[in-house]
């Protein structure tokens, strides 16, 4: 009954928020950060795959969405539009970083090596299939990371990107069917 | 299953190889709400002009070439 009362509490004391935060308030823009902060975090580091830069993307997208309060719809609930902007900062980001790699030639994942591995898919596949995938297109990485590698269901990837889930499909297959093509070229066939 | 699906599993399944999830379960190292403020008072960064001369040619490779328009927004 307790657990109860204080869910109802939560509930009202989180639409009170939404309602302020879109007028303008500050505490308010305050308590909606600190709530969402982890979970826009963890869902930026899946698409980026780096802790400090998922950090840095964090606090751009909370600022995408300061700057965004007044077309914020309280009605339509919080997360799924802050985690629509996220990915979008996220998209922002690897479209930037393309020319930066192109020049460094890096390949920074810190997610790349699985814990448990396939013995029938040499550590040398597993790097060069990394590199690959690096070098595929954000917006068919974005989709294929969040969907294959991190098993997100094709709906949730579909609203995150602003897309249909049949776009997201489309996406997908084209992410695998590239990164065969780039592996094959190298003497890869999977 | 024909060949073609098999090869796509297949390729979907080196991928899950070659990447770790990362999951859900993560938080950041550091109270970000500080680096919020900061970035919050910071004065919004001026457009560069070559930004703006970039857009003028979109703007105008468009309205010369129609055409090009599906290509660029492949690329975008």
């Amino acid at each position: 009954m307790a657990t109860g009362v204080k869910a109802d509490w939560d509930e009202k004391e989180l639409r009170r928020d939404l309602f302020a935060f879109h007028r303008g308030d500050m505490d308010a823009f305050e308590a909606l950060f600190r709530r969402h902060q982890r979970a826009l975090y963890s869902w930026i580091l899946r698409i980026v795959r780096n802790p400090a830069t998922a950090e840095d993307l964090t606090i751009e997208t909370f600022w995408r969405i300061h700057q965004a309060h007044a077309r914020f719809d309280p009605a339509r609930g919080f997360e799924g539009w802050a985690r629509h902007i996220a990915t979008h900062v996220a998209l922002d980001w690897m479209r930037s970083r393309k020319t930066e790699r192109e020049r460094t030639a890096e390949l920074a994942d810190d997610f790349a090596a699985p814990a448990l591995a396939d013995a029938a898919v040499s550590a040398e596949i597993r790097q060069k299939t990394a590199a690959a995938f690096e070098r595929l297109p954000p917006k068919l990485r974005i989709a294929a990371v969040l969907a294959v590698v991190e098993g997100q269901p094709h709906k949730v990837v579909a609203e995150a990107l602003g897309i249909s889930v049949a776009a997201v499909k489309v996406r997908v297959f084209r992410a695998l069917r590239l990164l065969r093509k780039d592996l094959e070229q190298q003497g890869i066939r999977p | 299953m024909n060949a073609h699906e098999q090869e796509e599993d297949r390729i979907r399944q080196v991928l899950q190889q070659s990447l770790r999830p990362v999951g859900a379960e993560h938080e950041p190292n550091r109270d970000l709400w500080p680096a919020m403020l900061r970035r919050l008072d910071a004065k919004p960064a001026s457009t560069p002009w070559f930004d703006w001369a970039l857009l003028a040619g979109l703007v105008a490779v468009a309205a010369l070439f129609p055409s090009a328009i599906p290509v660029l927004l492949y690329y975008l």
